[in-house]
Order: structure tokens, then sequence, then C-alpha cells
């Protein structure tokens, strides 16, 4: 009887070591270990066997099933190793081809430089206030300082609804706007984006083009406060490293006023094409509020001073993007959209 | 305006060079555009003396030459020229000269004859025709006969200078001059300003002569001076005043009309000279124009003037119009002997206005726009007559009307030292300011208020504190003011709900494959018939350009979608047939009784052909369905409640059986369908578009970005499905209402999972399956409950819309 235990543990090693997958596996487990397996044939002649013989046989059944089941675990665990590595390879595929498609579309460069320039205000508590379009004689013009006939108007060739209206200029009306609504309450800290509309049609003007506006109006508002102020948005919006100068210039409905400069962002301020070899490009201009336009929107100019600035937005983008041509900028080119 | 470095440096010393003193110029408000070096690229060209001309003996329409360049030196030169005769200096390039254009004159042969080097034409000098005289535009430049020899041309034509390009602001007329922009030089260098020097010695009138002037309106002329100079000797002008007269851009006609050119660049004070007799009683009138009365300018135009317009008449008729234009009939010529000087101040706005409307900038009026010095008139007319006199041009007649009816009150202006300081947060003291404003040429006076600054009359532009606050803090320099930022309350810097919402809006189309663009808010009212607005639409109301640049841009739009469509024809004619676009931008709607438009902002998107699909998706079709699924997905992002569609057959421009009305709640947020298949043709576009336009003010009211939290279930819900057959022209929606309605608090969600058109159904009916989810919050649903609830529903719909249930 041992010996037919042995002779059983003999050929279940030889079978197994040969199964090549889990159901001839399974099936081997039956045909040695099942209810009705090899082993449990052996086991039911053990009513024959003496006393003695008895227990040393159903040890050595014990062992030999217990050997079974490991041999019959590690090949199981083999099998299964190699059937996954067979799947693997099976399921190669080109990682090297492009994923599946996602439509995404883009903001409009225009719109995402003004997005730009308003949270760097809105960082220093700047809120943004809008205003019309088209605008009152009034609005445009007189209250910032430019009577009619005032030859700072040949600046801005204007399109006309009718005398009194026409399509804003600039977005400085919303100075006045703002101002009136908020007399005499201190401090005004806002900037005025929009759309805004000039005579001038040539590769260098669009008839239509956004501005972004700002004004500060406070007891104690100085020149140093819109340099300094100035000069964190360029900072932000062009880098650290970019230098800015203040020049002298005029509009109407600021004094002191000036022009900013920076340092040419495509040569670095060592000259080239775009800053006309000069290192230096012209961004935005800026004053002091004048003491009359203070006073027409509520303000006594002998308490409170200000300062007010503009900027065209398509410029700032131009410089940004390294956009060589306005034109595109209005073409909506979807193969020109979709680089933003 | 031009400016003379070499003619600059009579006025002020200038120790810097071009680029620098540009710089400074700059820096101080006179934007400095341009530096031209005109005679940059001559070299070698020298003046010479053709002392013999000989035919050429293989070429007719060729001469030889043999120039003197001084001393023993003579060379050969052939030239195809002209005008050349012998015993005239001319500009000769040797053998090894530059001229412009990088040219190089080498050694040469002529149809076999020697010829060293080239007679030049001013344009080969780099000298502009335009402003040369009359005599000098064509051919060799003749040279006048008392030119040394053998001297270098560039000096002796003023190619030795650089010319700064002055970009001057509105508000600084009195730079429009060599002394004005001296000045700022000697401000800015801190040299003197050397004035130039007059001398009159006039001579007694004789006893014919007389002259009166008469201002009879003196509201629009508040000085004139008229100036007698007789003995007049019309001829060219010096060489040294017609370079400069051309390096400013003027060309030299005769000495009196260029000492007039030359007495305005200097001082900025337009003048006129009339040949006095030429004048009718040497009696000058100033006076409006009269109804109906002409004018043949200077430019042998004959000009129609109207009341508002200022002239210059004598005792019979217009002789100019004032400070814009002379008159033919009184113009100098060569014949002239008596000349009457002009020099007076007309109001800016009237010669704004007449300039404007006759069409006629000159060099005068544009001085005399900007305001120039009231009190300078007499002072440019003696330096004219001066210099004419030095010249040996005119004897000066001690004959001078000077009519000035209100003499100009010297304005002073208070200066706060403090109040300089607080603007500018330096710390200035009351001496340094004083100081800055002695070198800008004011008189300063300190009182005990701070100082006084009496403004000189070639100033008008300054006239209250801040004006001088300025000229102190240009002149300190704007870039040594310190950076610092605002202090005081904190504000906080947030965008409204609206700002948010445009903003979210924005960014969510753009992600989900939209791209934004931005087309102009004025349009061609054409798109209107191209979108097959009907006659009478309130679109058609619109607000109206008084003076558009073109059709295309006449009229605010109260529209954005055709402008989609427009970047849709423009990409398409690119071959970029397939896209989706949106615009978030402003409409205008005139109102009856209110000054200003009305401005909605709206947004628009429109998209057409595809998605772009690859080698493992299909491309998907963006019509009406993808579109709308964008929106309902867009609605949902930004919290709109109760969104549903309403058909609209009946909305212009858009396909009947394709288009609803969006709501949300009661609220019409607008329109989305596809375009009418006429619309989709006038655009020549292959594919179908679908658009929508919504409200942005009322999407604003409906949006919502308050989120409250749903508990989530914990019992599990129950899936059914059902599937109907029904006459195919039941909206899906009502029938998804019904079920909703008679589902109860249990039925929790209806999706329509499939519809299906086949030839077992009756005609116009089709399958539409609904699967049903009821799940309740307290319990777990039995069967019976569900299968109650199923019934319930289906016998609604085939009591309401004829359902029949499908096995």
């Amino acid at each position: 009887m041992q010996d037919k235990l042995k002779n059983i543990l003999l050929e279940a090693n030889q079978v197994l070591s040969g199964a090549s997958d889990l159901e001839e596996l399974n099936d081997i487990r039956v045909r040695f270990l099942g209810k009705k397996g090899l082993l449990t044939g052996v086991l039911r002649g053990m009513g024959a066997l003496s006393a003695e013989e008895r227990p040393v046989v159903g040890q050595l059944a014990n062992e030999v099933r217990s050997k079974i089941e490991e041999v019959l675990e590690r090949r199981t665990v083999e099998i299964k190793e190699k059937l996954r590595g067979v799947q693997l390879e099976a399921e190669r595929i080109d990682v090297t081809l492009p994923g599946t498609a996602f439509m995404r579309g883009h903001r409009h460069p225009l719109s995402v430089i003004q997005e730009e320039i308003e949270d760097i205000f809105l960082g220093m508590g700047y809120t943004i206030e809008e205003g019309p379009e088209i605008e009152t004689d009034f609005y445009n013009f007189e209250a910032l300082n430019l009577p009619k006939d005032h030859p700072a108007r040949d600046m801005q060739d204007s399109f006309f609804i009718n005398p009194e209206v026409l399509l804003r200029t600039h977005t400085s009306p919303v100075q006045v706007r703002t101002m009136e609504r908020t007399a005499p309450g201190l401090p005004v800290r806002i900037i005025a984006p929009g759309r805004v509309y000039r005579r001038d049609d040539d590769a260098t003007h669009s008839p239509m083009f956004n501005q972004v506006e700002g004004l500060v109006v406070d007891r104690r508002v100085t020149f140093a406060d819109l340099k300094g102020t100035l000069q964190v948005f360029v900072e932000k919006m062009f880098g650290h490293t970019t230098k800015t100068r203040f020049r002298s210039s005029f509009f109407p409905f600021t004094e002191p006023s000036a022009e900013v400069d920076i340092s040419c962002v495509m040569c670095g301020g060592q000259g080239c094409r775009v800053c006309s070899h000069s290192g230096w490009l012209e961004i935005l201009g800026c004053g002091m509020v004048h003491p009359r336009v203070l006073e027409v929107s509520g303000y006594n100019p002998e308490e409170v001073t200000g300062f007010a600035f503009g900027m065209g937005v398509e410029r700032i983008t131009m410089l940004k993007y390294g956009i060589d041509d306005l034109r595109l900028l209005f073409e909506n080119d979807l193969r020109f959209l979709a680089q933003f | 305006m031009r400016v003379s470095f070499n003619w600059l440096k009579e006025y002020v010393d200038i120790d810097v060079s071009p680029a620098a003193l540009a710089e400074s110029l700059t820096l101080a408000g006179l934007a400095v555009e341009g530096m031209e070096e005109p005679g940059k690229e001559i070299e070698k060209v020298f003046t010479g003396k053709i002392l013999k001309i000989d035919t050429h003996p293989n070429a007719d329409k060729l001469v030889i030459c043999q120039v003197s360049l001084g001393g023993e030196e003579q060379t050969q030169i052939v030239t195809g020229a002209t005008n050349v005769r012998e015993g005239q200096m001319v500009p000769v390039a040797v053998v090894g000269a530059k001229l412009v254009g990088g040219l190089t004159i080498k050694k040469a042969k002529l149809r076999g004859v020697e010829s060293r080097g080239m007679l030049c034409s001013g344009a080969e000098l780099g000298l502009d025709p335009d402003i040369l005289p009359e005599d000098q535009q064509h051919g060799i430049m003749i040279l006048s006969a008392d030119t040394p020899v053998g001297v270098d041309v560039k000096p002796l034509l003023g190619l030795d200078d650089v010319i700064m390009e002055l970009e001057l602001t509105p508000n600084r007329g009195d730079c429009m001059s060599m002394l004005g922009v001296a000045r700022e030089v000697a401000a800015l260098l801190q040299n003197p300003l050397k004035m130039p020097a007059v001398q009159l010695s006039a001579v007694p009138p004789g006893p014919q002569d007389q002259v009166q002037v008469d201002i009879d309106d003196a509201d629009l002329c508040r000085r004139y001076v008229a100036r007698l100079l007789k003995n007049v000797k019309i001829g060219p002008s010096p060489a040294w005043m017609q370079h400069w007269l051309r390096a400013a851009g003027v060309r030299p006609i005769n000495n009196v009309v260029d000492v007039t050119n030359y007495v305005m660049m200097e001082m900025g004070q337009p003048m006129h000279a009339f040949d006095y007799d030429k004048l009718q009683d040497g009696h000058i009138i100033v006076r409006r124009a009269a109804p109906g009365e002409t004018i043949i300018s200077l430019d042998k135009a004959e000009r129609k003037l109207i009341p508002d317009m200022l002239v210059i008449t004598d005792s019979v008729g217009p002789v100019a119009v004032a400070g814009v234009m002379g008159g033919l009939d009184s113009e100098v010529t060569e014949d002239t002997t008596a000349v009457l000087l002009e020099s007076a101040y007309f109001k800016p706005i009237s010669v704004r206005r007449t300039s404007r409307d006759l069409g006629l900038r000159s060099e005068s009026s544009s001085r005399f726009e900007k305001g120039i010095d009231l009190t300078g008139c007499l002072q440019a007319a003696d330096r004219a007559a001066a210099l004419l006199q030095e010249m040996g041009a005119a004897d000066t007649v001690d004959l001078v009307v000077d009519n000035y009816p209100e003499p100009a009150v010297e304005k002073t202006v208070l200066l706060r030292p403090d109040r300089v300081n607080q603007f500018l947060d330096t710390d200035l003291t009351t001496a340094e300011i004083s100081r800055l404003l002695i070198r800008l040429h004011f008189k300063v006076q300190e009182d005990h208020n701070g100082l006084l600054v009496h403004v000189p009359g070639y100033r008008p532009d300054i006239s209250i504190e801040v004006d001088l606050i300025e000229e102190v803090a240009r002149l300190y320099g704007y870039n040594h003011v310190k950076n610092t930022l605002p202090t005081g309350v904190i504000t906080q810097g947030l965008r409204t709900e609206a700002q948010r919402l445009a903003l979210n809006v924005k960014d969510f189309l753009a992600r989900s494959g939209f791209e934004e663009v931005i087309t102009y808010s004025f349009v061609n009212t054409r798109v209107f018939d191209r979108v097959r607005l009907p006659k009478e639409h309130r679109y058609r109301n619109v607000v109206q350009l008084q003076n558009p640049l073109s059709e295309e841009q006449a009229v605010m739009r109260t529209l954005l979608f055709p402008g989609l469509l427009e970047v849709h024809q423009r990409n398409s004619n690119r071959r970029l047939k397939d896209g989706a676009v949106f615009e978030l931008g402003r409409v205008f709607y005139p109102r009856a009784g209110e000054i200003l438009p009305k401005e909605v902002p709206m947004l628009a998107a429109a998209v057409t052909g595809s998605t772009p699909g690859s080698w493992n998706i299909q491309p998907v079709p963006m019509d009406f369905y993808y579109l709308k699924g964008c929106l309902d997905t867009l609605l949902a992002y930004v919290g709109v409640k109760d969104v549903s569609y309403r058909p609209a057959a009946d909305i212009f421009g858009s396909h009947p059986g394709r288009t609803a009305i969006v709501l949300a709640g009661d609220v019409e947020l607008g329109v989305i369908g596809e375009l009418h298949p006429d619309v989709q043709e006038s655009y020549d576009l292959t594919q179908r578009v679908a658009a929508m336009e919504l409200n942005f003010h009322r999407l604003l009211q409906v949006s919502s970005t308050s989120k409250k939290y749903q508990p989530l279930p914990k019992f599990p819900g129950v899936e059914r499905d059902l599937a109907v057959v029904v006459r195919q022209d039941i909206p899906s929606q009502q029938i998804i209402d019904k079920i909703y309605q008679h589902g109860g608090d249990i039925l929790r969600d209806v999706q329509v999972f499939d519809i299906y058109c086949g030839a077992q159904f009756a005609s116009g009916q089709h399958s539409m399956a609904f699967a049903l989810k009821f799940q309740a919050v307290d319990r777990t649903l039995t069967d019976e409950e569900v299968a109650y609830k199923t019934d319930a529903i289906m016998e609604a719909l085939q009591r309401d819309f004829g359902a029949i249930l499908r096995k």
C-alpha cells in the first residue's frame, strides 16, 4: 500500500510537470485528490490494514496529499504567469499612435491678454468698470478737457452718429462716468477695458481696437505712485528684467502727462526692426488726472489727486506673442486663433 | 517739424552728440521720431569749373567736359547732361567718390572716350528735387558763379547736416520754430540762448507811401503788423538760407519769399509778403468774407469764401485768406519793387476752421492753429526787414503800422512749491524749482504764497498751476521721480458677477472646442438681406454712422451671428471647412427719445462641418444637436435651471424645422437653430451650419453660482426601459414631461436612449425608447410599486399621445 502511495506521488509529479494549462491542472487535481480520485481510492483500503500500519500509512497518505497540493499550487502560479505573459504580448499596441482626439478651442489672443491685464490690476485692488461704446461728445471729449475745436481732437478722428454722439475714441470716458458715480467717495481704483473706434484703417491701424483704461483717485496720489504702479504692471506683463522709461507727453485730460516706453522685448534694447533701432517700445500713455477733469466729475482738485493711464491691448498682444501684422487679430483665421 | 542741427547751433551751443540731444529732447516731450543725415553716403564730391565743352566723336547725346578742380588739377568728364555750359560751377564726383545709393565713381570709357568722374544732379547728391529751386530741379546742379573751385560740396550744400524729425504734441506750437526748439535745448543742456540780433536802419517814407490797417473783426484778428519795404530787388536768397530752408523742408523761391519763410521757421511767426504796388491804396482791411466772395489763391485755384472765414482785403477785395494762403493777384513776382510784410495774430480756431473748410493746410495755418506768440509780431516783421536789408534786397521804410487793439496782458501763474512736491513726491526746495523754471526762460518772483511765474507770450499753453508742475517735472526728469505704490485704504479687486460669468462662458466654450473670435461692431446693412431678415423687422432699425470708412462698416450691428457666418465664410474660402466659433460682444439698438442707443451684450456661436475625428474615432457632425449639447452643458455649468427648448418655425434666417427658442423657466434666453439653406448658400458654405444667439444679460439673470449638496441615495434604484411607438411629430420633450408627471416622486431620471423608424410602423410613426430610473430616499422599492408607476405612465402615454407599448 505504501508503494501504491509512492507511485501515486510519482505519477502526479510527472503529469503535473507536463500540464500546460489551468484546465489540465484541474483535471489532475480531480484525478488524484478528488472524492473519487486515486488517493481517496487508496485510503478506502485502509480498513484492511493492521492497527500498527494504519497510522504509518495515514501519515504517508497525508504527506503525499500535501506534496501533490504543493506542486499543484506551484504549477498553477507558473501557468498563470505564463498565460498572462502570452496575453500581454498579444495586447501590445503602438504607443506612438496619436491619442483619441479631443476637440479644444482657444480664447482670442486679445481676450487672453485683456484678462492678463485685468488680473494684474485686480491683484492691486482695482475693480473693472465698463461704459458705453457709443458715447456723447461730453463724455468722450468735453469732460476730458477737449473742448470743440481743440487741435488735440485731430489726434482722434472719430466716427460720428450725429454731431453730439460718436463711437468712443478711447476708454477715458469711463473715468468721468465712474467718478460722477463715486464722488465724493474715495478711493477710486478702477480699470476699464473695452472696444474703441477711430477713423483709421491701414496696415498699422484698425478702425476698431481695444484699450484698457486705469484710474486712481485718492487724497495723496502722486506721480511717483503712477510710475511705481506702471512699473509693476510692466514687470508682471513683460518680465522683471524689462526696463521702463517715462517720456513727457501731452494729453488734454492729464497733466503732467507721460508716455511709457519699455525696453524692446524683441532685442532686449539693443535696437532692431521692431523698435526702429531705438531699443524702446512705446506701450501706453498716462498722467496725473487734469484738475478740470476732476472738477467736472465732482471732485475737488485741491483735496484729491489722481492718475490715469490707457493702453492698447492690440499693441501689448502683438508684442507678447510676436505678431507682426495687426490685421491678423481681426481676420479670425482659425489657424491663427488655434495658436493661443 | 524738421530741425537742422547746423541751423540750431546758430541759437545755442550744442556740446553733445546729435543722438544724445535727440534722447534728451525725446524724454522732455519733444519726441525725435527720426534722424536723417542727407550727405551721409556722399564722399569726394568737389566744386568744379567747366572750362571747355567738346562734342563727342562717337555719340550725339554726349559731350566731353574739361573741368578744373582748382589749382593745376584738371579732369575730363563725359556727360549726357544738356544743361552744362562753359564757365559754370558744378558738383564733381571724382574717381573714388561715393554717391547716394552706394554708387562709387570709377574711371570709365564712354563710347571710346575716357571719363574720370561724374557731374552730379541734386538727386545724385541726395537732395530732394521737390525742395530745390526750380532751376536746379532738372539736369546737373548748377552752382552760383561765385562758388570757390575745388572745395568739398558737402558743407556748401548743407550735406554735412543732421536733420531731426520732431513729432510735436499739440500743446507745443512754440516748438514749431528753431528758436522754440533752441530754448528747449538751452534749458536741457544749460547753455545760453543766442537771440539773433536785429538792426534796422529805416529810410524815411516817400510822399506816396501810405499804409493803413483796419481790423473790422477784432475777435478773429488780435494784431496786425504791416511793414513797408522799397527798392526791392527780387533774386535768389543766399546759399546758407536756401540750405536751411531746404533742411526744414521748404523750397527756396526768391529772396523775399524765402525771408518770410525763414522768419517763420526761425521765430514761429507766419508772415506774408504782398506786392505793395498791387494793393489798392496801401489799405489793409481784416474782416470776415462777404457772402459769395471768392479769391484765386497762390496755387492758382479759385476758392469760394464763406462768411465765417477771415480774409485780408485791400480797398477793392480779398488779397489773402488770413493765416492760410495769399492771393495770386498780390503775389510777389520778379517785377516786384515794393513789398508790404504782414505779421499778424489770427485766432487759432478761425484759422483751423478755414483751413479745414478750404482743404488747405500750410506751414502758416498749422502754426496759427496752435497759437503763436501775440507779443512777437512786430519783432518778426523787423527781423524779416533786417534780413532783406542785410542781403541788399530791399530798403526798410520807416513806415510800420501795428494795429493791436487789445495788447496782451502778461500772464502770471502762482506755483506753490508744496504742491509740486505733493504731486511728484519730491523734496525740491523753492530755489530748486525756481531754477528749473528760469532755465525754461520763465521769469520767477518769490511771493509769500509761492512762486509768481510770468509766462512768456510764446507759451499760450501755460495758464494754470499744474501746467507749471509739468514744466518742472519734465525738466527735473520724469525718470528721476521715485517709483512708489499708492497707499491708503485697502480695496478689494474683484470681478463682478457679470464679469465672472463672461469669463466662465468664454473659458467653457474655448475648452469645448470653440474658437473665440472678435468681429467688427459695425457692419454692412446688406447682412440683413443675407440672413433673410424681413423688411420691417426691428433689427433693421440700426444706429447709423455719419462718416463710415466704407459701406462695409456703415451701421452698428444688431445681431452677432452674421459676423460669425462671415468668419466661417472667410475660413471656408481658405479651405478650412469645419469649425466652431463664438463671440461675446455688444449689439446696438436705437432708442426713441434717448441720446444714446441701448447696448446689449450677446453671446453667439456658430458651428459647421464635423469634429476632426482621427484614426480611432469617427468625425461627429456639428449640427443642431451638437450645438444644443454644448449649450445644455454650458447652461448647466453656469447654474441655469429649468432649461427647455420651444420649437420655432418662423425665426428669420433659420431652418423652420430645426430651430428652437431657448428658455430658462419663463425667461427667453435666445435662439438656437440650423441656418436656412438659402442663408447657408448666401455665405458660400457647403455644409450645414448651426448657430445660436443668446442675450447675455438674461443669461446672467438666470445663472447661479450657488450649489446645494444632495445626500447620496442610500437605497438601490430600479431601472426600467420603456419603448413606445408614437407619432413622429410629437416632441420628445412632451413625452418626457408626461412620463415625469405620472412617475411620481420616485421617478428620478428619464433619458431617451433610442429612436427607431422602421417599415413595421405605420407611416408617420416611430419607436422611442426611454430609460427610466426609480429610486426612493427612504426605502428599497418593490417591483409592484415600480410596475404600478410604469403602468400609469404607459396608460397616460396611450391616452394622450396614442402611444403603443412596443414589446
